[in-house]
């Protein structure tokens, strides 16, 4: 099928960006485009006006401030996979990265468009969770930070109002000697996973945990952290984690059913998955990174 | 809602008018009568469409003609120089890489645009770059073969 009509706008600046969501009414951001153009050519959306915000050179830029990352909403996925400043700091999200769809697909796909589009199964809104990422808003009415636990509003949809946009996803990197894991359960390479889940381990020098956090994805409307399962993990020393516990957590957390998984299946493959997570950061813990 | 584009399509410039819903892929062909960019799925699951933009590969089915402005395109067209087929093309031919050839297009065009990532690059890295694109035809091995091929003889011409 086709894409409906509809205008095209191309802002160069957020200001511009700002004023046509305030001033247009059925409008929808294009960012990437790897979902969005998708579901224009299905007819799944019908936009009256489709704003393209490529062309918006302040959206793209991915630094470091201080002791914070900073990545521009527009940063595809593409350089986020390939940039020696995420490898370093963020590993995690490199290891998810290898998994969001494929080549071409990241060639064009943005962090910002995957956070906004907010699909249950996506692996980037789930490591934003994971990394208690904070979400700056940007619009006419002036930006405002929202962390990740309020970013999550509902099925697909992020804590934005229509006249407002994502400018920029700031995450303070764990310290370097971070344990980190991921793992997920796809049908096919690149496809949505049906469950994944993410793990992040801080330890002393005796092997102590000192902090540690857990995020399943593809089991409801949004990531889900562990905060119960994390807080016991701390204080624990890592060389004797409770994974079957770990596991048994995973697996007591709400899980949705469709047409194609039900709900215990994805239960099963969350206990796996969250094993093979925090198995993995676990055998990280405290090495020097190559 | 329409507008002029200009691009450059496998080095040429070229220019002509695109309505605003209208996506790459179908600007290729029935725009600029290139017909060798295949439309498969036109929802970004079938990898057909690939074409390389700005040197990166993409899926003309998911991105908007009007976002090509200014752009540099690649497509299968542009790969056989003076009537000879590149490097990968013979080697799909050697190979067997092809038998209907419909998703051949998108296949020559992703893993070119690998091959010049990564000149020598391994079955793993091949298989996980057309992991986004399908073949009903050949089972993959061909293709794969096809491409190991031509990372060999780039080994060895660098070594
Ligand atoms: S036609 Fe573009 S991915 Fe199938
Ligand atoms: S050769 Fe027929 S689909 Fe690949």
């Amino acid at each position: 099928m086709k894409a409906a009509p509809f205008h095209f706008h191309q802002p160069a600046t957020l200001a511009e960006l700002a004023g046509l969501l305030t001033s247009l009414s059925n409008a929808r951001i294009l960012a990437g485009g790897q979902s969005l153009v998708a579901m224009l050519n299905l007819r799944l959306v019908t936009p009256d006006h489709l704003v393209d915000i490529n062309k918006i050179a302040d959206l793209a830029t991915l630094r470091q401030t201080g002791g914070t990352i900073e990545i521009g909403a527009m940063v595809r996925q593409h350089t986020l996979l390939h940039a020696p400043l995420i490898a370093q700091h963020l590993p995690v999200l490199v290891e998810a990265l290898g998994h969001v769809g494929h080549m071409q697909t990241r060639s064009r796909g943005t962090i910002g468009g995957s956070c906004c589009h907010l699909d249950p199964s996506a692996e980037l809104p789930a490591m934003c969770a994971l990394l208690d990422a904070a979400f700056t808003v940007n619009g006419a009415r002036g930006r405002r930070i929202v962390p990740a636990s309020d970013w999550f509003a509902g099925l697909m949809q992020a804590a934005l109002a229509e006249d407002e946009f994502l400018e920029s996803i700031s995450i303070t990197p764990w310290s370097g000697k971070h344990g980190y894991g991921f793992a997920e359960y796809a049908r096919r390479h690149g496809d949505y996973a049906i469950v994944g889940a993410g793990a992040l381990l801080e330890a002393d020098g005796e092997g102590t945990i000192k902090r540690a956090a857990l995020v399943l994805f593809g089991c409801d409307t949004a990531p889900q952290r562990l905060p119960q399962a994390e807080a016991a993990l701390v204080g624990t020393r890592a060389a004797n984690i409770d994974f079957a516990g770990l596991a048994a957590a995973a697996r007591a957390q709400e899980m949705m059913s469709d047409a194609q998984v039900t709900a215990a299946y994805r239960a099963r493959l969350a206990g796996i998955m969250m094993h093979r997570a925090v198995k993995a950061a676990q055998g990280r813990l405290n090495k020097e990174r190559p | 809602m329409t507008a002029m584009l200009t691009l450059t399509v496998n080095g040429r410039d070229m220019s002509a008018a695109a309505p605003a819903n209208m996506h790459l892929g179908d600007f290729l062909r029935h725009v600029l009568g290139l017909t060798g960019t295949h439309m498969g799925c036109e929802h970004g699951v079938c990898g057909s469409c690939t074409v390389i933009v700005d040197g990166q590969p993409v899926r003309a089915c998911l991105m908007l003609a009007r976002q090509a402005q200014g752009a540099r395109i690649e497509t299968v067209e542009g790969l056989a120089q003076d009537g000879r087929l590149s490097p990968l093309q013979a080697a799909f031919r050697d190979h067997h890489a092809l038998q209907c050839g419909f998703c051949t297009p998108g296949m020559l065009m992703t893993l070119t645009a690998l091959l010049r990532d990564v000149p020598n690059p391994g079955e793993s890295e091949i298989r996980a770059a057309i992991s986004g694109n399908i073949c009903r035809c050949t089972g993959y091995q061909g293709i794969v073969e096809a491409a190991l091929a031509v990372a060999t003889r780039n080994e060895a011409s660098t070594s």
